[in-house]
């Protein structure tokens, strides 16, 4: 069952939300809303537009049309009061090497002008179960504690929209199960919105409230996962995903 | 512009420098290196009987003042590198940070580097030269200040062509500084170069810097036409540049390269 907290506003509202690089076409057209404490699956192949959207959504990349609000606000006018109620964590992503685990997450405490610093730091690291690693270089961490640093750098800063930029992806199926259930949990008790991609289908059907399918950086199907399965006529969302992705890519 | 932003990018220098030993070679080892090489020039160009009056003064004080200057530009794109070699910049511009407050915090970068690297050769020269370049007086405070600029200037200009161009370019972070060189008279005077250069270096703050450290060390005057022309050139171009800067970092998140630099 997904995780569903007390859904009401739209807190993200994406409206014609395009991007062309040169001669190509990343994000065409798109418009969706994320309500306050639902999970939106984002979902698509590789090259869908997945990565380039959460990017224009975090300031990143300048949407080449097309507005972003949050909270109400436009993100191309009010970025420093959007960007302080919103965090992010990838698997593209890492965080400095030579610093400890305690050290990367004291600059990111700094950046975001936090208080209590040590506080959240050690409940942060308790709630990740990272206590054993909060000294450990960056540099020596393996690929499923890394994970949880960058979200732990993300969730620090108790953010009321997060994207998750395929958290879980090449991670073992135990690693896995503890950070959805992490997040699960934590996404219930803060009524957090979450902008989820993956490429794990199952993981997507339990994650997610709603979803979101792109394809060549549209917006193909949108619904449940259930509604989607209907719609496509497929016994799984599997089944959908790969029939939408061999139409994009050709037999 | 946030003090506690600025100050949160500095702590995480602060943290790598304090355990990386290769870092601190760059501060020390090589600055040191320069020193002994040049200062042994220096006494051989004394003992050969050469007819230049003051050559410990001219070459140990002007490479000195020429570390001031490529300390400073270096703090500016080496700390660019270091996020980029960390997959560190979403980080930081999904954060909070403007690119103002970034710029601010790698030039305080720049000039803790320039502190410790030429605080570390006044005392080395002194002690095995028996150079003591506080002998301008307080001549050396306005050139220092005018280097150190000179020094962001070419820094940010090397910062947004590495981000411009990703990291095919980061050999600029070191070799930016010496495209400079022959024309910033670093350790000859300006009369030196052909007419045409002469008319490019009066266009070079540090070309101005140079000459007056020398006019320093030999009348024992303030040059202040050159030191005015080296402050006004510096103003000037550090506007620009820092435009510039604003408008590279403009186009990278327009075609996405932010967020690729480093691949």
């Amino acid at each position: 069952m997904p995780a569903s907290g007390s859904i009401t506003s739209s807190v993200v509202e994406v409206r014609n939300l395009s991007k062309r690089f040169q001669g190509f076409t990343a994000v065409d057209n798109i418009s969706f809303d994320i309500k306050k404490g639902e999970i939106l699956g984002l979902l698509g192949p590789n090259g869908a537009g997945k990565t380039t959207t959460i990017h224009m959504l975090l300031g990143l990349i300048t949407p080449t049309v097309g507005s972003i609000h949050m909270f109400g606000l436009d993100l191309a006018t009010h970025r420093e009061t959007i960007l302080q109620q919103v965090n992010f964590s990838s698997t593209y992503i890492s965080m400095p090497f030579s610093l400890t685990v305690e050290e990367n997450l004291k600059v990111i405490a700094r950046l975001y002008g936090l208080k209590h610093i040590q506080h959240r730091i050690n409940d942060i690291v308790k709630k990740l179960e990272m206590e054993d690693i909060r000294h450990r270089l960056t540099r020596k961490l393996s690929s499923g504690q890394m994970s949880r640093l960058t979200l732990a750098k993300a969730i620090m800063t108790e953010p009321k929209v997060l994207f998750l930029d395929e958290p879980t992806a090449s991670l073992d199926p135990d690693i896995v199960n503890k950070i959805k259930s992490f997040l699960k949990e934590y996404q219930r008790s803060e009524g957090l919105s979450i902008l989820y991609t993956s490429h794990n289908m199952r993981e997507m059907e339990e994650m997610s409230d709603r979803i979101i399918f792109l394809q060549r950086g549209k917006i193909v199907a949108e619904g449940t996962a259930p509604e989607i399965i209907q719609r496509y006529g497929q016994r799984d969302l599997e089944e959908v995903f790969l029939k939408l992705a061999r139409e994009q890519n050709g037999p | 512009m946030s003090l506690g932003r600025i100050l949160a990018l500095l702590s995480r220098h602060m943290y790598l420098y304090k355990r990386s030993f290769a870092r601190l070679l760059e501060i020390f080892y090589w600055p040191f290196l320069d020193l002994v090489v040049w200062g042994f020039i220096t006494i051989y160009l004394e003992k050969v009987g050469m007819s230049l009056h003051g050559a410990v003064s001219f070459f140990l004080g002007a490479l000195i003042l020429w570390d001031v200057l490529f300390r400073a530009q270096q703090g500016i794109a080496v700390s660019f590198l270091e996020e980029m070699w960390a997959r560190n910049l979403m980080n930081l511009f999904a954060s909070l940070l403007t690119v103002g407050e970034y710029l601010v915090a790698t030039m305080t970068m720049s000039v803790l580097k320039v502190t410790a690297v030429g605080g570390l050769m006044m005392v080395f020269a002194w002690v095995f030269y028996s150079y003591d370049i506080l002998q301008m007086g307080f001549s050396l405070l306005p050139f220092v200040l005018n280097l150190v600029l000179s020094g962001w200037i070419i820094g940010v200009l090397t910062t947004s062509i590495i981000m411009r161009f990703g990291q095919q370019a980061e050999v600029l972070a070191w070799g930016m500084v010496f495209l400079f060189q022959p024309i910033s008279c670093v350790f000859y005077p300006i009369e030196v170069l052909p007419p045409v250069l002469q008319s490019i270096a009066w266009m070079v703050p540090p070309a101005h810097i140079f000459e007056g450290m020398r006019a320093v060390l030999t009348t024992g005057e303030l040059p202040v036409m050159h030191l005015l022309w080296a402050t006004g050139l510096n103003c000037g171009f550090l506007v620009i540049i820092v435009a510039w800067f604003y408008h590279t970092f403009s186009i990278c998140k327009d075609r996405g390269m932010l967020v690729r630099v480093g691949e």
